[in-house]
C-alpha cells in the first residue's frame, strides 16, 4: 500500500462519511414516522455519495488500482480509519438525532474550509459536502432543539444521548502526524480552526433545547488510526456481506 | 474528408450534439430536462468523439448513473459515435443554474421551484415558498427531505395540498 499522508486522511474522511452513511441507511423502513423516515435515507445518501467521491480519489492517490469499491468492500475493521462516533449504534430516534447534530455542527464549518483545500479535487468534493451538510445541520439542530425542549421523556433521552456520545467528540479536534504536514501545505483542515464554530453552535442549540452541555472527561480516541469499537466490525459484516460471499459480484 | 479540425470547429455540428444531450430529462423529474436543471454543464467535440459533462445535484444522486446512460443513447441515435459523458463536482452545482423555462415548468407539473439565491443563506432562517397549486405563501414546512435528495417536502395551509419544494442549495 502507497500510505502516504495524503491517502490516510482522504481515507479518514471516506471511511467516516460511509460508515455514519450506513448508520443512517439502517433507519429506514424502522423511522417513527414517514418523513423522517425519508430524511434519514436522504442524509445517508449524501454521505454515501460523499464517501464514493472520496474512496474514488483515495484509489487514485494510492495508484494501485482499488477503486470505491475495493476500499469499502475489501478492508477489514482496523483498516477502517473513520473517528468513533459515527460507529456508535444508533440507539433511540434522539441518540441518532443528537449523533448527526454533534458531527454536522463539525462537519459544516470543517468542509467549508476543506472546501479551499490545495488538491483540488478534494476541494471540490468537500464544496458540494458543505451545501448537504448544512441540510444536516439544520435538520439535526431542529431535532434536537425539538426532542431537548419537549417532553420530560424526550428530554431525558436527548440528555442521556448527549452525556453517553460526548467522551467520542474530541476525536473531531485531534491532528496527528499524518495530517500536520498536510495542513501545513494547505491540504488538509486544521480541525482545532472550527472549534470556535462548533462550540458556538452547540451552546446555541443546546441552550434553546435546555439540554446541558456535558464536561469534557476521559475520552476517546483511536479510529483514526484503526482502533475501533465493537460496533464497527458488526456495521462491516453486513455492509461487505455480497462481496465476502461473492467476490466480484456485480450487476 | 477533413478531418477532425473541422469538426471541432464546426457550430452546427456542436450545437446538434448540445441539442441531443440537452433532450435528455431527469428520470426523478420527468418534465425537466439536463440543461434545464443545469446538471447538463457542456458538450464538446474534439477529434471526432462527443463529450457531455454533467455534474451531480447532490453527491449521492442515484440518478447520475441513468443520467449518463441516457445521453450517451440520445448522442449514438443522433448520429455520433461512441460518444463520452464526463461527471465533474467542480464548480458545485447550485439551484441558481436552473432556467427560468425549467422553474416555470416545475411549478405547472406541482414542484414549488427554489425561492431564493442560494448563497448566504442563514442556516436557521425560515424561507417562503409559494404553493404551486394555489400560489398562496400561507404554507408550512413538513419536512426538510423529501422523495429525492433535492427536494423537502411542504404542506398549503390554503388550499390544504401537500407539495414538494425544489430546495435551494
Amino acid at each position: 500500500m502507497t500510505d502516504t499522508p495524503l491517502f490516510q486522511y482522504t481515507l479518514r474522511l471516506a471511511d467516516t462519511a460511509l460508515v455514519l452513511g450506513h448508520r443512517l441507511s439502517e433507519w429506514v423502513g424502522h423511522s417513527p414516522v414517514i418523513e423522517e423516515d425519508l430524511a434519514f435515507g436522504n442524509m445517508g445518501l449524501d454521505l454515501i455519495g460523499q464517501a464514493r467521491s472520496l474512496y474514488s480519489h483515495a484509489g487514485e492517490i494510492e495508484g494501485k488500482g482499488r477503486d470505491e469499491d475495493a476500499l469499502a468492500y475489501l478492508r477489514d475493521a482496523p483498516d477502517y480509519r473513520n473517528i468513533l462516533l459515527v460507529e456508535q449504534p444508533n440507539g433511540n430516534f434522539a441518540a441518532t438525532m443528537v449523533r448527526q447534530f454533534l458531527y454536522a455542527a463539525f462537519a459544516h464549518p470543517y468542509f467549508e474550509a476543506l472546501a479551499h483545500s490545495k488538491d483540488k479535487t478534494l476541494a471540490a468534493i468537500a464544496a458540494k459536502a458543505v451545501k448537504e451538510m448544512a441540510y444536516h445541520l439544520r435538520h439535526s439542530a431542529e431535532w434536537t432543539i425539538r426532542l431537548g425542549d419537549g417532553t420530560d421523556e424526550s428530554h431525558r433521552r436527548a440528555q442521556d444521548a448527549l452525556d453517553e456520545l460526548w467522551p467520542y467528540t474530541a476525536e473531531m479536534f485531534e491532528t496527528d502526524q499524518v495530517e500536520r504536514a498536510l495542513i501545513e501545505a494547505g491540504v488538509a483542515v486544521d480541525p482545532s480552526a472550527v472549534r470556535a464554530t462548533w462550540d458556538k453552535t452547540l451552546d446555541h442549540v443546546l441552550s434553546e433545547a435546555t439540554l446541558v452541555r456535558p464536561r469534557d472527561g476521559y475520552m476517546q480516541s483511536g479510529g483514526r488510526i484503526g482502533r475501533h469499537s465493537e460496533h464497527l466490525g458488526h456495521i462491516l459484516s453486513e455492509l461487505q456481506f455480497v462481496q465476502r460471499a461473492y467476490p466480484g459480484a456485480s450487476w | 474528408m477533413n478531418g477532425a479540425a473541422t469538426i471541432a470547429t464546426d457550430p452546427a455540428l456542436r450545437e446538434r450534439a448540445w441539442a441531443a444531450a440537452a433532450s435528455v430529462c431527469d428520470p426523478e423529474i420527468p418534465v425537466l430536462s439536463i440543461a434545464d436543471l443545469g446538471v447538463l454543464r457542456d458538450v464538446r467535440i474534439e477529434n471526432g468523439v462527443v463529450e457531455a459533462v454533467i455534474t451531480p445535484t447532490y453527491s449521492g444522486c442515484p440518478a447520475m448513473n441513468m443520467i449518463a446512460l441516457e445521453i450517451e443513447v440520445a448522442l449514438e441515435n443522433a448520429g455520433f459515435a461512441r460518444p463520452k459523458v464526463t461527471t465533474v463536482l467542480s464548480p458545485a452545482w447550485t439551484t441558481d443554474w436552473m432556467t427560468e423555462a425549467g422553474k416555470t415548468k416545475l411549478r405547472e407539473y406541482g414542484i414549488a421551484p427554489p425561492a431564493a439565491k442560494a448563497g448566504r443563506r442563514a442556516l436557521f432562517g425560515e424561507e417562503q415558498v409559494a404553493c404551486p397549486h394555489c400560489g398562496s405563501t400561507e404554507t408550512a414546512r413538513i419536512s426538510e427531505f423529501g422523495s429525492t435528495a433535492c427536494k423537502a417536502l411542504w404542506r398549503c395551509k390554503a388550499c390544504a395540498e401537500p407539495f414538494d419544494y425544489f430546495k435551494c442549495i
